[in-house]
């Protein structure tokens, strides 16, 4: 590898947050294996995975409360492996909120600028900042005890705020928070971004938020990062199996059959001809993806290029639009479409949809074909 | 919807049950209580009474009985006059010996056991299980086996029969129980709160003096009354670690109930007796709703 060393400061131009080879191991167990992951200066970059897939513990890794047991971990062109967590220029939002609960709300502000002996004057006037910024100048002199969920988390925002870091570290800020308030902060946590421009990774298992939020969404399984790119990319072109079925509400549709000459040949024959391949396509066992929202019903679905006809099971109205369960062939198969359409179980409906929308996945390796 | 007339509320039970005012149940709950107490508090009555007699009065028998006149003499010979060995200078020189051993050793062992206690949680070490086993294991090896070794090592250091000596022998019994005491409310804390005083650049001091101890309240007064109520009561160690003008309160007490020179004076015993009792009690009284905080808290708080 001596030959790849190459400065930090020519390797790391642009770069934010860089993390390289990082592995984690506790004895026989190893949580994150050879992670890399670069971000840019002022990305958002949104960390997603199920409970227990290491995303916790890379934020974690990188704030410097967990030592990884290899790797490196470079903040704004640092080596800060071995940093003190408050010399790393991080500042962390945790989930419960973590403040101090015999302090104000000013002195949980202020807490880290007094430690890092700044000046009176100094700290005075980033609190007024902090807090005119997350409007919390009339809650100043009370304890957290004496504040909403709402407002703790906004107080435990400040307190990175004030910090002036340059990469906020944000761990499943509004997980403690019921669905109004999540709603609610997460716009504010996104209009955050757009004024301050600082780089931001948040950890979260919550695939609305990182749609939302992500410049670039990390989807991490066992420790591994399973897909790293644009929101839009991640749900249109899903790179495996798992990130398929991760994301999207409700989940993707599959269909299990083989591909013989780009044809999909299961309980239903599609074409495969306009599907944009990743490599040539070779034939085998396949899982061809769907999601239920590409999947037209009436007029649109006589003009699509796949039809098919189904009996619905099950409907799920939801107001805006409605959730109808079937089955094509073997494989459970769901469709959403619009709220209003009037549909009852029993009926027998002709759907369609395009394969250039779908997503089709090698059935043994689960990768994107 | 029913047009017809219909009665909003239908025959049965409606809103909250009735409840009688003395039920039979309650009522033999209240007497159980009642016996209970009586049980408790007649030696107390019986004590407070026979202090407040003369020696006349007591030979009349009666011991349930009121004093027909009372009198605080036997108190204030209990405080000031009783003789103990050469000493007739009454419990004030046992108390004051008592106050002496009692308060550096809560001092002492509650400020190295929190910090134990925490760094045990939230600093763990190569070997720091294996270190807060060892000290568990000390609190459940009997005294007994401990005494002899510890007279050599007192008197090597030259603090045997002192006070300092006594301070010495309590804060190290005392350290395995109140540092898991600690440990364990520490334990309970929300770790991100840790995480939180790091990344605000605290340290080890920093983040235990700032910001867990302010929140730490509850837990410390049951420490000190434990601390205070556990050697304030001490009898063995006093008795072995010390000397005559040492000696602390309860060893004098002793010293002047068994005393058998002379006629036993029941009223000054009794006095006596209450006198070093009431130290504990007071504090069980002031702190009394900290401390059922205190013990609750470890068990309640998420």
């Amino acid at each position: 590898m001596l030959d790849q060393t190459h400065t930090p400061a020519a390797a790391l131009a642009g770069l934010s947050v860089s993390i390289r080879d990082l592995t984690l191991s506790f004895g026989s167990v190893t949580v994150l294996k050879d992670l890399n992951l670069d971000i840019g200066n002022g990305e958002f970059l949104v960390l997603l995975g199920a409970s227990g897939c290491g995303k916790s513990t890379l934020l974690n890794c990188i704030a410097g409360l967990i030592e990884p047991t290899g790797g490196q971990i470079f903040i704004s062109g640092q080596n800060v492996t071995w940093a003190e967590p408050s010399a790393r220029g991080i500042g962390m939002v945790f989930q419960s909120y973590a403040l101090y609960p015999q302090m104000t709300v000013e002195g949980n502000l202020s807490f880290g600028l007094r430690n890092a002996g700044v000046a009176r004057d100094e700290i005075a006037r980033r609190v007024a900042r902090a807090a005119e910024i997350l409007q919390l100048q009339p809650l100043l002199k009370r304890k957290p005890a004496a504040l909403s969920g709402g407002q703790r988390q906004r107080v435990a925002i400040g307190r990175a705020l004030v910090r002036d870091v340059d990469v906020f570290l944000f761990d499943e800020p509004l997980s403690n928070l019921d669905a109004k308030l999540r709603a609610e902060l997460r716009v504010e946590i996104k209009r955050l971004h757009q004024n301050l421009k600082n780089t931001m990774i948040y950890v979260t298992h919550d695939q609305i938020e990182a749609m939302t939020l992500a410049d670039r969404i990390a989807i991490m399984k066992g420790g591994i990062v399973q897909q790293l790119a644009a929101p839009l990319e991640i749900y249109n072109r899903p790179a495996n199996l798992y990130v398929a079925g991760f994301i999207g509400s409700p989940p993707m549709n599959f269909l299990k059959g083989r591909l013989e000459n780009r044809l999909f040949k299961g309980a239903i024959t599609v074409p495969m001809a306009d599907y944009d391949f990743t490599t040539a396509p070779t034939d085998g066992e396949v899982v061809f993806g769907i999601r239920p929202e590409h999947v037209a019903l009436g007029a649109a679905a006589e003009t699509s290029p796949i039809r098919t006809e189904i009996t619905v099971e099950v409907i799920e109205p939801m107001g805006a639009d409605t959730l109808i369960w079937t089955a094509i062939g073997t494989d459970p198969f769901r469709i959403r479409i619009d709220g209003q359409t009037r549909i009852a179980p029993g009926d027998r409906l002709t759907i369609g949809f395009d394969p250039a929308c779908a997503s089709l996945f090698d059935a043994k390796t689960e990768n994107r074909l | 919807m029913i047009d017809a007339p219909f009665p909003r509320t239908l025959s049965g039970p409606a809103g909250s049950r009735p409840r009688t005012r003395i039920a039979p149940k309650r009522l033999m709950i209240y007497a159980a209580l009642l016996i209970v107490s009586v049980y408790y508090l007649l030696p107390l009555w019986v004590m407070v009474m026979t202090s407040l007699k003369g020696m006349p009065e007591i030979r009349m028998g009666n011991i349930f009985a009121p004093p027909v006149e009372i009198t605080f003499e036997p108190w204030v010979k209990a405080w000031s006059s009783a003789c103990t060995g050469l000493n007739c200078d009454g419990l004030s020189r046992g108390f004051w010996n008592s106050v002496m051993i009692v308060v550096p050793s809560v001092v002492i062992s509650i400020a190295v056991a929190s910090v134990n206690g925490y760094a045990l949680v939230n600093w763990k070490f190569r070997g720091s299980e294996v270190f807060f086993t060892i000290l568990l294991f000390g609190a459940f090896i009997p005294y007994q086996v401990m005494i002899y070794p510890l007279v050599i090592i007192l008197r090597e250091l030259g603090l045997m029969g002192s006070v300092w000596g006594l301070v010495l022998v309590h804060t190290i019994f005392g350290m395995p129980i109140i540092t898991l005491l600690f440990r364990n409310y520490f334990a309970s804390l929300p770790e991100e709160l840790f995480k939180a005083a790091r990344v605000d650049g605290a340290g080890f001091w920093g983040i235990f003096l700032r910001v867990l101890v302010p929140m730490s309240l509850p837990i410390f007064t049951v420490a000190v009354i434990l601390q205070i109520t556990g050697i304030w009561n001490d009898f063995l160690f006093g008795v072995i670690y010390t000397k005559p003008d040492t000696y602390p309160m309860t060893v004098q007490l002793n010293n002047i109930v068994n005393s058998v020179q002379g006629v036993k004076e029941y009223n000054v015993n009794m006095a006596a007796t209450l006198l070093t009792g009431l130290v504990p009690l007071s504090i069980y009284l002031i702190s009394g709703k900290l401390f059922v905080r205190g013990i609750a808290a470890g068990a309640v708080k998420g």
